[in-house]
């Protein structure tokens, strides 16, 4: 009775995890999505399969522990078995579920430790641009050795000027930041006043700015288009309202934009500035 | 000894009126009071959090014009719950009350320490009162900077009192706590009934045994780091100031160090709780009880090296990242025992599914999907997209809101005829069970899709794309708060009613020894220690 409808909810919810990748979105969320976002980086997508098949193996424990709850509840009720068994131990069980839930994990980690260490361990950089976060915007920060040498500060939209634009409220920015496809590009990020966090979920990329501290990550990405990212960190009252917003375009139009961008940015009184180079 | 106890209390009969509460000294009317303060916590933290799902129920700006007072009202949620709910209600209500019932101990060890741990509490509750009514960051009052209270945000980010207020608070919260821990220790490890050894002790006290331990070590050092934060705010100190060479990952250190013992300073007593409820309604003893004590133990021995699995994303190095990662994932194995143990005890039982058992077994499936999300979030590598999302929110509300309130609610209803007397109909604990069962899945499964596709917490608006989900999980909410009008009603009615409560309503298997006293107790019993004779187990 009220105990199957109990399994039939978990079912249709469970159906439902796995569903929802099919409308999972590119570069920003959609409206009912269950599951990540779609990646496109290398990191990614190894964090998104990663997660999928610790959700089935979750999923599974869940469903087998609902499965015991039921027959403990069909067949050990007063009227099923009015006289109680006395067993309180049983030594192989009991081996056996610490065994076997210690060889599960050892079989996520494995997997697990080799993500961690792409996310941490930065390859050598093609592009290394800083992102500095401030209460409440962004800043980026080009180096002048990889033909920058500006700094430009990037600004949520009003929320109606976005759908003007035809761009995700709340998400879209004045200034992207913007950068070319293919190359591997290493992002220093730092906060300015209070701690931040640079997230863009489609790349598997989350660190927190931090004041003082200059944090490293690192992404490579060959599929050109917006993606989204929020601030992480609560960082205080407009804390929902300072996206991130990288641009990914071809090395060309990338070329195009810094010349333009260098000339847009100069009244910017900013340092002239070359990032450590990260070896 | 039992002699003297007597004839002393003919001299002077038992203290009424507002005596008998302000000026307590016995463990189960301040047990009471600890319950009664939750109670009205709880409908304080409760009606914040309504506050935050109405806001949350379309994106947008609705309720707070000034997105910073919903920073404050999410702050007072987490300091409430966690500290004037959660903890004073397992620990100060159920603790005191039943920890000296069950191992045969006239009263607490340090008696008059009691009621000073009881009446710090107050006063702690009234200074985070205060610290919402005065400025905080500039221009708006009180502290938004999350329970976790972060610098340089809790510095320079809120150079208003507020957060001075919420420091004292916590100090005052975490002195009555330690004084409750040394209390809790020394009762359990000295005054246990002649007979009753440590293996044969009931598991609540050991859950509580192993949380007083948990709360001695760690609270100190959340005292330290927020003394350091109230210098850094007030005294020109920079232990947090990378300006003047502080580091402000430092206070995350300390924070979690005392924060993850915390959670499972939350729990703990509920395993307790789940297990006597889980024996006494399949009139089985509990299984495997060794192997249940000591994967307390272990929990709360792991749970004090695993704190910096919180701060996946502050840059910390690859090979402590590796760590954390492993140590953590390592503590899903005492608690897969937990559940397998509690599910063995059923197995073979003969059970009646009473108000209290749905509760404990609705608890040990909820837990179960907060525990395994749980490890999802232990791979550092897959919290990198998780980190700070609602996937989170997610997840410690199943483990907390579902685990560890879902166990109040258990205990209260099961312990609810011995502490008063009186019965609640069980139709109604059963109704009220569903309505939460219903409202919690509702308020919080679909938070794991929220957080999937990406949205950050502490988010007072968000994109459209979030919207469906934050509607249903509003809507869960007010299904969840509907079933505290059922708890209160069920209250009610135990009142109104000239039922009164046996001294054993459970029957055969309730073995533990609250169970041999009238309900209400007396109000000093054993003056004749009992002599513990049960079996090993």
């Amino acid at each position: 009775m009220t105990r199957r409808n109990f399994g039939a909810t978990l079912a249709v919810l469970l159906s439902a995890c796995f569903a929802g990748a099919a409308f999972a979105g590119t570069g920003q969320p959609s409206p009912w999505q269950m599951n990540m976002q779609t990646p496109v980086t290398e990191m990614a997508e190894f964090l998104g399969t990663l997660h999928n098949s610790v959700n089935i193996v979750i999923g599974l424990i869940s469903a087998f522990v609902l499965l015991l709850l039921v027959i403990v509840v069909l067949r050990f009720n007063e009227k099923a078995n009015p006289v109680p068994s006395k067993t309180t131990h049983h030594t192989g069980l009991e081996i056996a579920w610490t065994l076997i839930p210690a060889l599960i994990l050892v079989a996520i980690a494995i997997p697990s430790f080799r993500l961690l260490t792409m996310q941490v361990q930065l390859p050598k950089a093609d592009i290394t641009v800083k992102a500095v976060a401030h209460q409440w915007y962004w800043s980026y920060e080009y180096p002048e050795d990889q033909g920058g040498g500006f700094v430009f500060d990037s600004y949520m939209l009003p929320p109606e000027d976005a759908v003007k634009a035809n761009q995700p409220a709340l998400l879209a920015v004045d200034n992207e930041l913007v950068l070319p496809a293919g190359k591997t590009i290493v992002v220093q990020v730092v906060g300015a006043d209070v701690i931040h966090n640079f997230a863009i979920p489609s790349f598997g990329v989350r660190m927190d700015a931090v004041p003082g501290r200059l944090n490293q990550t690192w992404f490579k990405t060959d599929k050109e288009g917006m993606y989204y990212g929020q601030c992480s960190r609560l960082c205080g009252a407009n804390h929902a309202y300072m996206p991130i917003a990288v641009r990914i375009v071809s090395a060309d139009k990338y070329a195009a934009w810094l010349t333009e961008a260098k000339k847009k940015f100069a009244s910017n009184d900013a340092q002239p500035i070359a990032l450590a180079a990260n070896e | 000894m039992a002699h003297a106890a007597t004839s002393h209390d003919t001299h002077h009969g038992d203290p009424t009126g507002w005596k008998r509460w302000v000026m307590s000294t016995n463990h189960k009317d301040i047990g009471t009071m600890y319950l009664i303060f939750a109670i009205i916590a709880g409908l304080v933290g409760g009606f914040l959090s309504i506050a935050m799902r109405l806001e949350l129920q379309e994106p947008g700006l609705q309720y707070f014009t000034n997105p910073q007072t919903y920073n404050v009202f999410v702050t007072g949620h987490g300091l409430i719950m966690v500290f004037f709910v959660v903890m004073p209600a397992v620990i100060g209500g159920f603790g005191n009350w039943f920890v000296p019932l069950m191992i045969g101990a006239p009263d607490m060890a340090f008696p008059r320490m009691n009621n000073i741990s009881f009446w710090l509490l107050p006063a702690a509750f009234a200074l985070l009162g205060i610290s919402l009514f005065v400025e905080g960051a500039p221009g708006s009052n009180g502290f938004g900077g999350g329970w976790t209270v972060y610098p340089p945000l809790a510095t320079m980010g809120h150079p208003g009192p507020a957060l001075d207020f919420g420091i004292l608070s916590l100090h005052l919260a975490g002195a009555s706590s330690i004084l409750g821990a040394i209390n809790f220790i020394t009762t359990i490890l000295n005054m246990r009934a002649p007979g009753m050894t440590m293996h044969k002790m009931p598991l609540f006290a050991w859950a509580l045994l192993v949380t007083a331990f948990l709360l001695l070590l760690s609270l100190p050092v959340l005292a330290g780091a927020i003394t350091m934060l109230l210098t850094d705010r007030n005294f020109g100190t920079a232990f947090f100031d990378p300006a003047n060479g502080g580091d402000p990952i430092l206070y995350q250190h300390l924070f979690w160090f005392f924060g993850h013992p915390e959670v499972y300073i939350m729990i703990l007593p509920g395993f307790g709780i789940v297990s006597h409820i889980i024996s006494t309604f399949s009139k089985k003893p509990i299984f495997g009880y060794l192997g249940m004590a000591y994967a307390m133990v272990a929990i709360g021995a792991v749970g004090f090296i695993v704190w910096a699995h919180h701060m996946y994303t502050a840059g910390l190095a690859l090979n402590t990242q590796r760590y954390f990662m492993f140590a953590t994932m390592v503590i899903a194995v005492p608690t897969g025992v937990k559940i397998f143990s509690w599910i063995a005890t059923m197995w073979g039982g003969s059970i009646r599914f009473t108000a209290a058992m749905q509760w404990a077994i609705g608890f040990i499936f909820l837990f179960t999907v907060g525990g395994v999300t749980g490890v999802v979030l232990a791979n550092a590598g897959i919290d990198r997209n998780l980190h700070n999302t609602y996937y989170v929110v997610a997840h410690f509300h199943y483990v907390l809101s579902l685990g560890a309130v879902f166990s109040i609610f258990a205990g209260f209803y099961y312990w609810f005829p011995k502490m008063s007397g009186r019965i609640i109909p069980e139709s109604i604990g059963i109704l009220h069970f569903w309505v939460a069962f219903i409202g919690a899945n509702v308020l919080f499964f679909p938070m794991h899709f929220t957080g999937l596709s990406g949205m950050p917490r502490h988010y007072v608006d968000y994109p459209e794309a979030f919207a469906g989900w934050n509607r249903i999980s509003s809507y869960g909410s007010y299904i969840f708060a509907a079933g505290l009008l059922i708890f209160f009603y069920g209250i009610l009615r135990a009142y109104m009613s000239p039922v009164r409560a046996a001294n054993n309503p459970w029957g055969e298997g309730a073995t533990t020894l609250e169970w041999t006293l009238s309900s209400p107790p007396p109000h000093h019993q054993f003056d004749t220690l009992p002599r513990f004779s049960g079996s090993g187990h």
